[in-house]
């Protein structure tokens, strides 16, 4: 990686000019209120594989569902071998040869490799019953063919990430899929299982079948791919050669999203709260140095999967470090729980707030007080006024539109819910807020206004880490930025410094020189 | 992404919006539903109302209704106690065995009936929460192993009136200013039951563990502790139930009150507490098991055979459940069409 230029050759560009097997054509999705396609155009060439890269959010996974047939277009086409086809479901994208491998491995960990590979159109002997031998013998050969070593027989629970990543791949070709869509296929895998992986990627690929390759990691784009197209808030912005590019190119196109934002007030840095030092986690992220200080915003940047929410759920005492310390006002602290991190003054808003966050059937009042109601009635009995008057506080403080805090929380709108879990964890009174997606699913006004409560909230001394996968809003909201990529530190960047290109490059592993040679 | 509406709601903290929601909830529904029902069981059959069928019917349904109680906990947790009856049965025959061969005075037989059933509740709490067996079969268990051990404590034997002290069973048909003792007593519970479940911790934490435990567990709500408890005391409810039982008929066998899970389980379910957890009130159980008592008496009266009662439990149970999952299903595709991505 010392050059942003690919040092591979690029492979196999364009062999026929045979139509593509399969093209989109003009595709728009809207779900809701956000626009997750607009006008997409896309070719997929025999023999080719095509790479697909975007910032999160940019439409890449519902290019990838439209294909698939788990979403159906509200406009455009697509287009199978010259014909506009309507794909009605998985099972029908399936039997029109285009086969998916979703970034999590979809098969029955109880069932063994061959069943699974053949899940669905098993061969059958007479009167149709299932003919195992043939089953096993043929997966066998399969992955012969790809000089896999695999045993047919063996269970799936409890083989590797790459090992059911690899029966996936299997799946997928075992229907002879003419259009092969990999998402994110190496986002937990080693570099010895990438190697293996994409050497079958490109076996595949000399078959003739057309590859769509999702990627997070541009070098991979440039290992792989004969082409790359880049999308941007849901739109196509470039179709070219690998070889026409360089990595500075693809992050220039990437970025530049455009997204409303409460301009952040200044406020006063005090002293350190936190210091992380060198936190660890195995499997997830390794020597994490940060800290941040009173009335201070430290936004982490990086694409999805990089560790952000990780290093939360450690700092929140979820889950355990492996190494490394984290200091609390200058004491060393190691939470075992959250109610530990909490009565210490750590809270954390976690990115799904429906698994974590909310109660339903509970009131406004009541789920403001959840986390407290121990501490606020220690004589066990509930009194409803002292628990609405706190929660009253709160909802003005944060303009909760609500009938009143004795509104049940469902009737409440998505920004307004999220508005109730983050007065839900300022009820604990915490010196430290990790902020995790706070305003993912959220309207524009809603999010306007989680923005200028994160921004009062630092000016009233909190020390605030904004995760954010919304570039925009990370530069706007944060005093220092720092980019984790693959489960590291990549690079802080101080406000002023700060600029999409830069976090971009970091987030996707290249570093800030490659800026400047590659351009 | 907005959250949906569970199947039915709590009563809510202030007056003002209690009577709105009171019209929208099962227990209103289902109150008016008892009544209704009873005006045209006594149209049909005057001997309805007298004092003897009345009293009759209301002491089996105050015994319900008091394991019914216990039942509401542990399914707004979103476990289940299939082991209820077996509890029953078996306090209800240690009881009697005691005061048959000992001289124990009353009280303390009684008292130990209600202990028997604490432990017998706690021991369902251990294997659930500490060896982590789901409810279901965990309770399946204990239910097979509860009436075993009645079967033992029997020896084949059954007691009789005669065996136990001159006016043992009297409680059962006394009154106070007209309303019999056991419906004062079920009364009391579900009063109390309620009051701990509105407004003490414990209450809210019962709630919070059966509607989104992952989300008790980020705050330090305990759910395993939680549930422990709420088995403990469902075992404890049982307990009182059996001693009722025993006093109620007198004639105890070891397979005294078998089948009585179903009744008590579809009480709690066609009274709004949600098989799914998190939502439904004590009070919603015992209209649920009044009204299951009502339609019990109301065979007898018109002279239906009393065979369809265990179809009527079943279908109740039933009807009730789709009834969530329907609700369920339609503001799950609201929330599927209002999606953000």
């Amino acid at each position: 990686m010392s050059e942003g230029k690919p040092m591979t050759a690029i492979e196999g560009a364009t062999v026929k000019l045979a139509p593509p097997p399969v093209a989109l054509v003009g595709v728009s999705k809207r779900f809701g209120a956000t626009q997750a396609l607009a006008d997409v155009s896309l070719d997929l060439l025999p023999g080719e594989i095509h790479g697909l890269v975007g910032e999160n959010g940019a439409g890449k996974s519902t290019v990838v569902k439209v294909l698939a047939g788990i979403h159906q277009p509200d406009a455009g086409t697509i287009v199978l071998d010259g014909k506009p086809v309507l794909i009605h479901g998985p099972a029908h994208a399936r039997s029109l040869g285009i086969a998916t491998v979703h970034q999590e491995p979809r098969l029955f960990p109880d069932l063994t490799v061959a069943e699974n590979v053949f899940m669905g159109h098993a061969p059958t002997g007479r009167f149709g019953s299932v003919n195992w031998r043939e089953m096993r013998r043929s997966a066998h050969v399969f992955f012969d063919s790809l000089s896999v070593s695999l045993d047919p027989t063996a269970v799936v629970r409890g083989l590797s990430m790459a090992d059911q990543q690899l029966i996936e791949i299997a799946k997928a070709l075992s229907i002879d899929a003419r259009v092969l869509i990999l998402d994110e296929p190496t986002a937990s895998l080693s570099a010895h299982e990438v190697d293996r992986l994409f050497a079958i990627v490109r076996q595949t690929r000399d078959r003739g079948v057309a590859v769509l390759f999702v990627s997070h990691r541009l070098e991979e784009v440039f290992q792989l791919c004969g082409r790359a197209t880049v999308l941007r808030d849901g739109r196509h912005v470039v179709t070219a050669p690998t070889s026409e590019l360089t990595a500075a190119d693809l992050v220039r196109y990437m970025v530049g999203r455009s997204v409303s934002l409460f301009p952040r007030s200044a406020s006063k840095i005090g002293d350190v709260l936190l210091d992380v030092k060198g936190l660890t986690r195995v499997g997830a992220f390794r020597d994490i140095t940060f800290s941040v200080r009173a009335g201070e915003i430290v936004g982490l940047a990086g694409l999805v999967g990089a560790g952000r929410t990780e290093v939360a759920r450690v700092l929140f005492g979820i889950d355990r470090a492996d190494a490394g310390e984290v200091l609390l006002e200058g004491k060393r602290v190691r939470f075992k729980t959250p109610s530990e991190a909490l009565r210490a003054g750590v809270a954390y808003v976690p990115e799904d707030r429906h698994l974590d966050g909310l109660v339903a059937g509970f009131s406004i009042a009541e789920n403001v007080s959840l986390p407290i109601i121990p501490r606020l009635f220690p004589h066990l009995f509930i009194r409803g006024s002292r628990e609405r008057n706190l929660a009253a506080g709160y909802t003005e403080r944060l303009r909760i539109r609500s009938t009143g805090v004795g509104e049940l929380i469902e009737a409440l709108s998505g920004g307004n819910q999220q508005k109730v879990v983050i007065a839900k964890w300022l009820a604990t009174e915490p010196r430290v807020l990790i902020l995790d997606e706070p305003t993912r699913g959220v309207d524009i006004g809603a999010k306007v206004e989680v923005h200028r409560i994160i921004s009062d909230l630092a000016a009233s001394g909190l020390g605030i880490v904004l995760i954010s996968s919304e570039l925009p809003e990370v530069l706007a909201m944060s005093d220092r930025i720092m980019v984790l990529h693959e489960g590291r530190i990549t690079a802080e960047i101080p406000r002023a410094e700060a600029s999409e290109e830069r976090v971009m490059f970091a987030a996707t592993g290249q570093n800030a020189e490659e800026t400047h040679s590659g351009a | 992404m907005a959250l949906s509406a569970p199947a039915n709601v709590r009563a809510p903290s202030r007056v003002g919006t209690l009577i709105g929601r009171a019209a929208r909830s099962r227990e209103v529904t289902l109150a008016a539903v008892v009544v209704v029902l009873s005006m045209f069981v006594w149209f049909e059959a005057p001997n309805f109302l007298s004092s003897t069928n009345l009293i009759s019917v209301t002491a089996l349904t105050a015994i319900i209704v008091i394991a019914a109680v216990g039942e509401a906990l542990v399914i707004i947790t979103k476990n289940i106690d299939l082991s209820v009856e077996s509890t029953m049965g078996l306090v209800a025959f240690v009881v009697a065995e005691m005061l048959k061969g000992q001289n124990i005075p009353l009280p303390a037989a009684w008292a130990l009936g209600i202990g028997l059933g604490l432990a017998l509740g706690m021991a369902n709490g251990v294997v659930i929460t500490i060896f982590r067996v789901p409810s279901i079969v965990a309770t399946l268990g204990t239910l097979s192993i509860y009436r075993g051990l009645t079967y033992w404590v029997a020896n084949g034997q059954e007691i009789t009136t005669s065996d136990l002290p001159n006016g043992y069973t009297d409680p059962a048909s006394q009154t106070i200013f007209g309303v019999p003792l056991f419906v004062i007593l079920a009364i009391a519970v579900v009063i109390v039951a309620a009051l701990i479940l509105r407004y003490t911790v414990f209450g809210r934490q019962v709630y919070a563990v059966g509607s989104n435990a992952e989300a008790a567990a980020t705050i330090g709500v305990g759910a395993r502790s939680t549930v422990f408890l709420v088995f403990a005391l469902a075992g404890m409810l049982a307990g009182v139930a059996g001693v009722l039982w025993g006093i109620e008929f007198g004639q105890l066998y070891a397979s005294s009150a078998s089948g009585e899970s179903l009744a008590v389980i579809a009480a709690v379910v066609v009274g709004g507490v949600s098989i799914s957890g998190g939502s439904g009130t004590v009070v919603g159980a015992a209209i649920g098991a009044l009204f299951l008592g009502l339609i019990n008496n109301a065979l007898t009266v018109l002279n239906l055979p009393q065979e369809w009662l265990q179809v009527i439990y079943g279908a109740v149970i039933l009807l009730a459940v789709v009834t969530d999952a329907l609700v369920q299903m339609r503001t799950q595709r609201a929330k599927a069409r209002s999606r953000m991505r």
